[in-house]
């Protein structure tokens, strides 16, 4: 059977997310808890977290989260890591072993800065470098798989279903501000750990629930920019997107949100605020190959904030639900419900309508 | 008999049972192949004169007619095939070049045939088209590599002019000269209509069409027929022809009997004159050159017309390509080596150049491989027969597709491909008055209409069955394509999986 | 009133008008059997000038000369569309040689024929306008009659 980046798998998934306004931290058990109720939005062949805010004393310092297949390719990533970056601190990630999780590779992180003279070499800026590193370390380290590259932050992911996978990677112990979930229900899948979710770049994380038609579109126009999509999942595609749109392009959340769920042209025509439906024509037919189409309920994680966001038919189902500072947005309310049993307002966000939940300013995140 | 001799192609077959003598056969028939016998009252035939144009057919009212392929044959021949011989014989004859019309007949591979479109089953859900919206619309011009925002923080509109279509679809070139005006009418009127496009070719503007503006494109070629400042100010955008599918590397010319009156007048010529285009621009020996007319047309003016550049499909066009991305192009247009002609030396229309769906999945790729895909939009044309085509050739990676056969047929062509001969009996390619006037334009623009009209809910019943609901997010959605029946080589030119991978 | 118009400009002299009119008022179900070897009689005809070709058919004039001279009362005027009682008709030929159209003829069996606009007939609309194959007549109502 081929890997998972060598065939595109089709899946269907649960995603759930919860964040603090006021920057607060909590464990990783709420959210793990969130994913029950969902079970059987799941199948047991990955599941995983991102977690917003959990590496405070390493702020400044990229979190890389490796799986590696042997000895021998960690050692021979390190090498290839070295020749670009100082490696501050080095260390397996601890796990926890329980039955429902097996064949687990060897699970490492690294906190890393670039090089100074190989970011100015390469004559772009530090994030730029970075987020190329990582394709070139997917690429060419064979028996590597850089999973996780943000600041004060990282996922954790593996081949199960997500409450086990929570478990697995003891995110009871972690404390972040914001988290996202998700569950996957590959249609076929040999279980490989990398093709799990989020999938992440930067600081930037995606989960993902459905099936994009637009995606050999999408993926190749955004290839033309340096990207790679190693692993042909939507969610890479829709990350790549994101990140191409709000660091590259310099576009807002909200702008980025109306070009890959893009109003109808019917709906820009009818628009009465000149200004406003001159932008959305300018974007649309500006960026008219990261229009994503087909089924997506997706929450966009990045620092100090959430968006959610459907596609524009709305052919996923997502709730979003506040209570005090927090804010909860789900597959499904009865996950919203177990986070936070006296939860506010709940609604469901119309297609191609972003929810964009952000930090206080003044926190420090 | 003598050794010229060739047996006529066609026999027409009439059931005199059935003939009620109404004559409309023979005067509908511009090569006088029918004739009436005062003395038998009866119709004949002279089916040597038969080009198999099936007007006789689709006028006679009782079903009267028929046109046969006669089975008259010479010893059959895999190696010497019965054409093959006969063009040996009129070349013998005549000392000449073969010469034909329309695109290139013989059995070679259409690829188009061996794709095959995906649809979505249960992982995610078709559209379905009747009751969610649909969108069709693209715009085709350069796409900026940045945005650019104003000091007020709001984003700036630094697109340069594009060309907006209602569908993905326009009408290819074809020049007054080569069809009739009445066929030029019908067309503009059908491109205002659909909120697409139609091509002047290189014959120039009649001046009653300037009020079709907004839905022309004006063609500039090597002869530069009928250019002049308010000739370009007049469309939309501007093309600038250097190729033509079904002849690559030649001119063209359109003999001095057709150049009559509004004709001559149009391409500015004297009457009777031979127009002949050069097979070179004599001002385009290279790649620099065609930037300087670029700019030299985008000057005169003032940048306020997005710039085609038309070439035909041949072996090196990726390369071709990637060159007139960068030479302030906005558009390529390219056209595969079966698309239609009004005249074309034989042996180059059915020999040369390459086709269509593996010069644009090559020429798309190797503009994605460079990252200059964004600096241009590609126009696909050279037998685009079906809305089923379009989703294939836009799936590849097309923005547009452009269509001239196609839109002949439904004006009432048959394909008989004998429009050098000018006696077209449907009134398309002539500028006999007497012929012209057989294409009302309020018919033959109802008819095109009526086929774009098809093609778009084809097109649209296509991509909702994808899950598709916007052209956009199927624009070089390869992975919407799968092979049948193609090698391993093909696949990786067309940049597809097999059928079953 | 809907009447047939007849457009020179498109007109092909291609005759079928008068084959499909004369079909339509056979009663035949069959052309063939209808027009095969028998004289044609349609009531609308071409004119051919060697220049120009257009058809002419009755133009159901509002105060029609033909009804006006007819001397047995055969013909009238039914809702605007002028008719022929072929009984009552004695063949004197005052109403050919009255209109200033030319659009009334001699039929089969010696009394006078005009177009009655097909309403009566198999066909429900004019069949001149219906086989036309370029549009050059039409059936529709003006005001500028």
């Amino acid at each position: 059977m081929q890997l998972e980046g060598q065939v595109r798998i089709p899946s269907g998934c649960a995603i759930a997310a919860a964040i603090s306004r006021d920057g607060k931290t909590m464990t990783g058990e709420k959210i793990m808890n969130a994913m029950k109720p969902m079970h059987d939005r799941s199948n047991g062949l990955g599941g995983g977290f991102a977690a917003y805010g959990i590496y405070p004393e390493y702020r400044d310092l990229y979190a890389f989260h490796f799986f590696f297949k042997d000895r021998a390719s960690r050692k021979d990533c390190e090498v290839f890591l070295k020749e670009y970056f100082e490696i501050v601190k080095s260390e397996i990630i601890p796990t926890r072993k329980i039955p429902e999780i097996t064949d687990e590779p060897i699970i490492w992180r690294y906190f890393v800065a670039p090089l100074k003279s190989m970011v100015s070499s390469a004559q772009v800026d530090e994030n730029e470098f970075v987020a190329r590193m990582v394709m070139r370390v997917n690429i060419e380290v064979s028996g590597a798989y850089l999973f996780s590259s943000g600041k004060n932050m990282g996922t954790f992911k593996a081949v199960g279903f997500p409450e086990d996978v929570g478990r697995f990677y003891r995110l009871d112990e972690y404390e972040g501000y914001s988290w996202t979930a998700h569950g996957r229900y590959p249609t076929n899948t040999p279980g490989w750990w990398g093709g799990a979710h989020p999938f992440t770049l930067l600081d930037y994380s995606i989960v993902h629930n459905g099936e994009i038609s637009s995606y050999d579109a999408n993926r190749r126009f955004i290839e033309m920019f340096g990207y790679k999509c190693t692993l042909q999942t939507d969610t890479e595609v829709i990350t790549y997107i994101m990140d191409y749109l709000i660091r590259r392009q310099g576009l807002t959340m909200n702008e980025a949100s109306s070009v890959i769920a893009a109003p109808f042209w019917s709906t820009i025509e009818n628009k009465t605020d000149t200004e406003d439906k001159e932008k959305h024509i300018y974007l649309r037919t500006m960026f008219p190959n990261l229009l994503v189409t087909g089924p997506f309920s997706i929450v966009f994680g990045f620092r100090g904030g959430l968006m959610a966001l459907n596609d524009r038919l709305k052919l996923r189902s997502m709730v979003v639900g506040e209570h005090d500072d927090m804010v909860y947005i789900a597959s499904e309310e009865a996950a919203i419900r177990v986070m936070d049993n006296n939860v506010k307002n709940i609604w469901a966000p119309s297609g191609g309508e972003p929810v964009i939940v952000k930090v206080r300013e003044g926190v420090n995140i | 008999m003598s050794i010229e001799f060739i047996y006529p192609e066609f026999e027409v077959i009439r059931d005199q049972s059935r003939c009620i003598g109404c004559r409309v056969c023979q005067r509908q028939c511009a090569n006088e192949v029918h004739s009436y016998d005062d003395d038998l009252k009866i119709l004949k035939s002279d089916e040597s004169k038969c080009v198999n144009c099936q007007r006789c057919v689709s006028m006679c009212p009782t079903r009267a007619l028929k046109i046969v392929k006669s089975d008259c044959t010479l010893r059959e021949n895999a190696n010497w095939q019965n054409n093959t011989i006969k063009e040996i014989y009129k070349q013998a004859n005549s000392g000449g070049v073969l010469l034909s019309s329309m695109g290139n007949p013989n059995p070679l591979p259409v690829y188009w045939d061996r794709i095959l479109i995906n649809a979505s089953q249960v992982t995610n859900p078709p559209i379905d088209p009747l009751r969610e919206p649909m969108e069709t619309r693209v715009f085709l011009g350069k796409k900026p590599d940045k945005i650019e925002r104003g000091k007020d923080g709001k984003l700036k509109c630094n697109l340069s002019p594009q060309l907006e279509l209602s569908m993905p679809v326009m009408f290819s070139a074809m020049s007054y000269g080569s069809i009739s005006y009445n066929a030029h009418e019908s067309l503009a009127r059908a491109a205002k209509e659909l909120g697409i496009f139609y091509n002047t070719g290189e014959g120039g503007l009649h001046e009653d069409f300037y009020c079709y503006g907004d839905n022309t494109i004006v063609q500039v070629a090597s002869g530069r027929f009928g250019v002049h400042e308010d000739y370009l100010k007049a469309g939309k955008g501007i093309e600038i022809k250097m190729g033509q599918g079904a002849k690559p590397g030649i001119g063209g010319h359109l003999p001095g009997t057709k150049i009559v009156g509004d004709v001559s007048r149009t391409r500015m010529i004297p009457e009777g004159s031979d127009a002949i285009s050069p097979a070179p621009h004599h001002d385009i020996y290279s790649i620099e050159d065609l930037r300087q007319l670029v700019f030299s047309l985008k000057e005169a003016t003032e940048y306020k017309k997005p710039v085609i550049v038309k070439v035909a499909a041949v072996h090196n066009i990726a390369a071709i390509a990637s060159g007139i991305a960068r030479s302030g192009a906005d558009i390529i247009a390219i056209d595969g080596f079966r698309g239609g002609t009004g005249a074309a030396p034989t042996r180059i229309r059915d020999n040369v150049g390459i086709p269509i769906e593996l010069a644009l999945a090559s020429v798309d790729q190797r503009l994605r491989d460079e990252g200059i895909r964004n600096n241009v939009s590609l126009v696909v044309g050279g037998s685009i027969r079906s809305a089923s085509d379009v989703v294939k050739a836009i799936a590849l990676g097309a923005d547009a597709c452009y269509i001239a056969t196609a839109a002949v047929l439904a004006m009432g062509c048959h394909l008989c491909r004998t429009c050098q001969s000018g006696k077209c009996n449907w009134g398309i390619a002539t500028q006999r008055p007497d012929l012209v006037k057989r294409l009302n334009p309020e018919i033959g623009s109802k008819r095109l209409v009526n086929l774009m009209n098809a093609w778009r809910h084809e097109i649209k019943e296509l991509m909702g069955g994808m899950g598709i609901n916007s052209i956009e997010a199927l624009k070089g959605n390869r992975l919407m394509l799968r092979g049948v029946g193609l090698n391993d080589r093909e696949l990786k030119i067309l940049g597809i999986s097999h059928a079953g991978e | 009133m809907k009447r047939v118009y007849a457009d020179e400009k498109w007109c092909l002299g291609c005759h079928l008008c008068e084959y499909n009119c004369a079909f339509a008022n056979s009663g035949t179900e069959d052309m063939v059997k209808a027009l095969k070897d028998k004289i044609v009689y349609p009531r609308i005809h071409i004119e051919d000038t060697g220049k120009i070709t257009y058809a002419v058919s009755c133009r159901h004039c509002e105060e029609p000369l033909c009804v006006k001279s007819c001397i047995s009362g055969a013909l009238g005027i039914e809702n605007g569309v002028i008719k022929i009682d072929k009984d009552k008709c004695v063949s004197c030929l005052t109403c050919i040689l009255v209109c200033p159209y030319g659009a009334l003829s001699e039929g089969d069996g010696g009394a006078v024929q005009k177009c009655e606009l097909c309403l009566e007939n198999s066909c429900g609309e004019p069949a001149c306008v219906k086989g036309c194959p370029n549009r050059a007549l039409v059936y529709e109502e003006r005001c500028d009659v």
